[in-house]
C-alpha cells in the first residue's frame, strides 16, 4: 500500500465539505483482494455462515479468474461508515475511490430511504452483522450444525420477504378484533330485557382475530412470530436475517442513484482536486472512465444497463439543468423507481441509446419501439418488491396450517414450481406444520403447491 | 503501566496479520457445500457410478460430474419473451442474437437471465465408494476358505530393559519410574533399570491371499455392451474382494473356440469371432491354476461372463471342466450378460452353472441386462458367497 494515498484523504474529504456532501466519518481500510471478493460475496464483512455463500464465492472466483470483475471499494454506510479499499489499488485508483466513497457516504447520510432503514437497524450494521454472525457460531455449538442450516435454509430462502414500510420491531397483531360492543342504554334495550332477559344480559363474547388479519408480506417477520413450534433459538435466527434484509434494502432501490451519485462527486472531485500530481490525475480519469462504461469495449450494445453509467449520466445532466440545490434534493428524496421514471427523461434516453428489447428463449433479441414509459418499467423489473415475486401469507388453518398466496396478477405470471417447491421443503421443516402455496400455472388458471 | 507495555508490544506483530488473511469464510462455506454434494451423491451413488462411464482405466478414483447445489428461492416462472433494457448502437426493429450467450460457458448473463453453469468433477476414492455401498447394502465381509497359512510377519509383542533405542516406551518407561520412586530412599531420577523397550516377535498370519479368474466370452455374439456390462460387474468385484483380501491377484481370460490369458487393457478391448466353447476357458483357467496357484494356499474365485449362447456339443466337457475348477475355488460366479433379451438363465451355460449349484457347490449365477442391474448382481454373488457353508 502507498502511503501516499492516505495523505490524501484528508484533503479530499475538505475539498468534499466544501462542496456541499455532508457525511459522517469514514474508516478507510486497505484490504487483500480474497478479503474484498468475501465481502462482496456476503455483502457484509463478517456474516452468518451458509452454504449458499460458498456458491456465490465460487461464481466469483471463477469469474475473477475471467478477468470480468474487478473491485475496487466496498462501502459500509453507518456512523462511522467503513470503506474497504483493495491492497491492489494503485495511487490515482484510490484517490478516485476516496472520492467515490465520500460520494456514497453522503448519498446514505442524507437520503431517506437510508436514513429511515438506519434510524431502524442503527448506523452499526457492520457490527449487528457481526454479532449476529456470532450468535449463530454459539447456536451452532448448542444446537449443531445441521439444525442450524436447516433454519438458514429457511430464512435465507425469505430474505427478500419483508415489508420494508413496517418497522423493523414490529408489535404482534392484536389477539382479538376489537372491544366488544357497549350497548347503548336506551329504551329500545330496556324494552328487549323486559321481554327476554335472558338474550339480553348475553355479553358479546371478544373475537379472536383472524391470523394474519390482512395478508401478510413481511414472511420473515410473520414465520418467526407465529410458527406454531418454532424454537426461541430459531426465531432468533430469522429475526436477524430479517434484520441484514432491511439494511440491504436501500442499497438494493437505490443503487442507479447511489452509484451515480458517488461517479458524479468522484469525477467532480478530481476535476476540482488541484493538488493531485498530474500523471496520478490522468490515471484516475481512465479509471473513471472505464467504470462508467456504459458497454464492453469490444461491443456494439449491451442487453444490460450498467448502473454506474446510467446514474452518472442522469445526475450529470440534473445538475446543468436544476442546479446543485435542486440535485441533492432529489438525492434526499427519491429512490431508484422515483429516479428514473422522473428524471429518465426521453432526450436523456436518446442520448444514451437506451433501448427496450424482449429476448426469446433460444437467444433471438428483439429491439422494441422505444416508448418512454415502457423503457422505465425494463429498467426497474427487476426491482419491484425487493427482486422477488409477491408472496404473502393469507391465513394460518386451526391445525396450524400456513395458506401463503402468490400475487400473480401483480407479478403478471405464476411462480417457478419447481423452485417454489424447494422454498416449501425449507420452511415446512421450522414451520412443522402444512403448507399451501397457490400461484398460477402457466395457462393462467390457480394452481395449488403443498407441502409435505 | 507495565501491563499496557507489554500488551503494546505484543500487538505489533499481531496486528500484521489480520484475521481476514488467516481465514477464509468463503472457502468454509464452500466446503460445506462440497460436503452437502457428496452428501447428495453418496444417497445416489449406486445409480451414479453403475453407469461405466464414471470408471477410469486402472485409477483409484472414480469421477462424477455434479452440478452446483441452488439455494433455492421464490421466482417467478420463465416467460416465453423476456423483456429488458439494453444500451447501444440499436434501433427499434433490429433483430440480433444475444452476444452474452455466444461467449461460452460460465459467462454471467444480463440481468435476469441464468448464470453461466459451472459444472463439478467430483472426485471419489473407490475405497471410500466400496466402504460405503458395503455398509449400505449391508453386505457380509467375505469369509475366507483358507485357514492359517504359513505367512508369518513381524508384530510388536512384550517389552524387555535391553533394546534399540527407537523402541523406547516412553510410558512404560515412566511409569516404572513412578512405581520404583515409591519406595523410601529410591533415586529420583531415571536410572537404566527403568527403561523399557518394546520387542517384536514373528506371528504367523492368516491367509489373506486371494486370485479372481475374470472369464469372459468375446465370441462374435458378445457386443461391445455386453462386454461393457461385464467391466463394469468386473470392476466392482474386484474392489469388493480387495476390501477382504491384502493381496488380490487377477487372471483374465477370453475365449472364443478357444482361449487366451490377457493382461487387464487388453482384456476388454478384445473382440473375437466364431462361436463359444465355454470348457476351452475353463480348461484354461484349470491350466493356469496348475501352474501357478496352490489351492490350499490361496482363495480361488472363478466369474464368468457370457451370453450364454455355449455350443451345445460342448456341454459335458463345460460340465466337467467347470466342476474341476469348482471343486478348487472359494466361489463360481456366472453373469449372463443378454442385452435386450431376457432369457433369463435358461441358456446352456445358465444350465450348467445351476446344476453345479443345485449340487452343493458355492456357485450362483445372475441375468445382467442393464447398467442398474450392477448393483443387484454385486449384492446377490457377495451375500450368496457368505451363505453358502464352504465346503472344503
Amino acid at each position: 500500500m502507498s502511503p501516499d494515498w492516505r495523505d490524501y484523504i484528508r484533503r479530499i474529504e475538505e475539498l468534499a465539505n466544501r462542496s456541499g456532501l455532508a457525511f459522517h466519518p469514514v474508516d478507510f481500510e486497505a484490504v487483500p483482494d480474497s478479503f474484498m471478493m468475501e465481502i462482496a460475496v456476503y455483502g457484509l464483512p463478517v456474516r452468518m455462515p451458509h452454504w449458499s455463500f460458498g456458491v456465490r464465492y465460487i461464481y466469483q472466483l471463477i469469474q475473477r479468474r475471467m478477468g470480468h470483475s474487478r473491485l475496487f471499494e466496498v462501502v459500509f454506510p453507518g456512523n462511522p461508515g467503513h470503506a474497504y479499499l483493495a491492497a491492489s489499488n494503485g495511487l490515482a485508483e484510490n484517490i478516485l475511490v476516496t472520492a467515490h466513497v465520500l460520494g456514497h457516504a453522503d448519498f446514505s447520510r442524507n437520503n431517506l430511504l437510508f436514513r429511515r432503514c438506519q434510524e431502524q437497524v442503527s448506523e452499526h450494521i457492520v457490527e449487528h452483522a457481526a454479532n449476529h454472525a456470532r450468535a449463530i457460531q454459539q447456536i451452532i455449538e448448542s444446537q449443531g450444525a445441521q439444525r442450524v442450516e436447516t433454519v438458514l435454509d429457511a430464512a435465507l430462502a425469505l430474505e427478500q420477504h419483508i415489508d420494508i414500510d413496517q418497522p423493523l420491531r414490529r408489535e404482534r397483531y392484536a389477539e382479538y378484533v376489537e372491544e366488544p360492543k357497549v350497548l347503548a342504554d336506551d329504551s329500545f334495550r330496556k324494552r328487549f330485557a323486559a321481554l327476554d332477559p335472558v338474550a339480553a344480559g348475553a355479553v358479546e363474547a371478544r373475537k379472536r382475530a383472524p391470523l394474519p388479519p390482512h395478508p401478510e408480506r413481511d414472511l420473515l417477520w410473520f414465520v418467526a412470530n407465529y410458527a406454531p413450534e418454532m424454537e426461541s433459538w430459531e426465531r432468533d435466527i430469522f429475526l436477524a436475517v430479517r434484520e441484514e434484509s432491511f439494511y440491504f434494502y436501500p442499497v438494493f432501490a437505490t443503487q442507479i442513484m447511489n452509484e451515480g451519485w458517488a461517479s458524479y462527486w468522484h469525477a467532480r472531485l478530481l476535476r476540482e482536486a488541484d493538488f493531485i500530481p498530474q500523471q496520478s490525475y490522468v490515471d484516475a480519469i481512465k479509471c473513471h472512465s472505464d467504470v462508467v462504461r456504459p458497454i464492453a469495449a469490444d461491443a456494439q450494445v449491451s442487453l444490460a444497463i450498467n448502473p454506474y453509467h446510467l446514474g452518472f449520466s442522469m445526475w450529470e445532466k440534473i445538475v446543468e439543468r436544476d442546479g446543485l440545490e435542486a440535485a441533492r434534493h432529489i438525492m434526499e428524496q427519491d429512490d431508484d423507481f422515483a429516479f428514473v421514471r422522473n428524471h429518465l427523461t426521453r432526450e436523456l434516453a436518446d442520448e444514451l441509446g437506451l433501448f427496450r428489447y424482449s429476448a426469446r428463449s433460444d437467444g433471438q433479441v428483439k429491439v422494441l419501439e422505444p416508448e418512454l414509459t415502457s423503457l422505465h418499467e425494463a429498467l426497474l423489473a427487476a426491482k419491484y418488491n425487493f427482486g422477488a415475486p409477491v408472496v404473502s401469507a393469507h391465513h394460518v388453518r386451526t391445525d396450524g396450517t400456513l395458506e401463503l398466496v402468490h400475487d400473480s396478477a401483480t407479478d403478471g405470471r405464476g411462480l417457478d414450481l419447481e423452485r417454489s417447491r424447494k422454498v416449501l421443503d425449507y420452511l415446512q421443516r421450522v414451520w412443522r406444520r402444512p403448507l399451501v402455496l397457490t400461484t398460477v400455472n402457466q395457462a393462467g388458471s390457480t394452481l395449488e403447491l403443498t407441502a409435505p | 503501566m507495565d501491563e499496557e507495555g507489554g500488551k503494546g508490544g505484543g500487538q505489533a506483530p499481531l496486528s500484521a496479520a489480520k484475521w481476514y488473511e488467516l481465514f477464509s469464510r468463503g472457502a468454509r462455506d464452500w466446503l460445506r457445500h462440497d460436503e452437502k454434494v457428496r452428501e447428495a451423491v453418496r444417497a445416489n451413488l449406486p445409480e451414479i457410478i453403475a453407469g461405466g462411464e464414471v470408471i477410469n482405466d486402472g485409477a483409484r478414483t472414480v469421477r462424477v460430474p455434479v452440478r452446483m447445489l441452488e439455494h433455492y428461492h421464490f421466482r417467478l416462472r420463465r416467460p416465453e419473451e423476456q423483456q429488458g433494457a439494453g444500451q447501444g448502437k440499436a434501433k427499434p426493429g433490429d433483430v440480433f442474437s444475444d452476444p452474452s450467450q455466444q461467449q461460452g460457458p460460465g459467462e454471467k448473463g444480463a440481468g435476469g437471465r441464468d448464470e453461466g453453469e459451472v459444472q463439478l468433477l467430483l472426485e471419489f476414492k473407490v475405497d471410500d465408494i466400496v466402504d460405503w455401498l458395503w455398509e449400505e447394502m449391508k453386505l457380509p465381509n467375505l469369509k475366507a476358505r483358507v485357514g492359517p497359512s504359513d505367512d508369518t510377519d513381524w508384530t510388536r509383542e512384550g517389552w524387555d530393559r535391553r533394546g534399540a533405542r527407537s523402541r523406547l516406551d516412553r510410558r512404560r518407561s515412566f511409569k516404572e519410574l513412578v512405581k520404583r520412586r515409591a519406595a523410601p530412599g529410591a533415586t529420583q531420577t531415571f536410572t537404566d533399570e527403568d527403561l523399557r523397550f518394546r520387542q517384536l516377535a514373528r506371528r504367523k498370519q492368516p491367509a489373506i491371499h486371494a486370485v479372481v479368474f475374470f472369464m469372459l466370452d468375446v465370441s462374435g455374439s458378445m457386443s461391445d455392451r455386453d462386454r461393457k456390462l461385464a467391466k463394469t460387474f468386473f470392476f466392482w468385484v474386484v474392489q469388493g474382494l480387495r476390501r477382504q483380501y491384502r493381496s488380490l491377484e487377477t487372471v483374465f481370460v477370453a475365449h472364443t473356440t478357444e482361449a487366451w490369458e490377457f493382461n487387464e487393457p487388453e482384456f476388454f478391448q478384445v473382440s473375437g469371432t466364431g462361436g463359444t466353447v465355454a470348457s476351452t476357458g475353463l480348461l484354461k483357467v484349470r491350466e493356469i491354476i496348475d501352474a501357478r496357484y496352490n489351492p490350499g494356499r490361496c482363495n480361488l474365485y472363478l466369474f464368468y461372463a457370457s451370453d450364454g449362447d455355449n455350443s451345445v456339443s460342448d456341454a459335458a466337457e463345460a460340465r466337467t471342466a467347470l466342476a474341476s475348477v469348482a471343486a478348487d475355488a472359494c466361489f463360481t460366479g456366472y453373469v449372463e450378460v443378454s442385452s435386450g433379451l431376457s432369457r433369463q438363465l435358461a441358456t446352456e451355460t445358465g444350465k450348467l452353472f445351476a446344476e453345479l449349484s443345485g449340487a452343493g457347490c458355492a456357485a450362483g449365477s445372475y441375468a445382467l441386462n442393464d447398467f442398474d442391474d450392477v448393483w443387484g448382481a454385486v449384492r446377490h454373488f457377495f451375500s450368496a458367497e457368505t451363505q453358502t457353508p464352504a465346503a472344503t
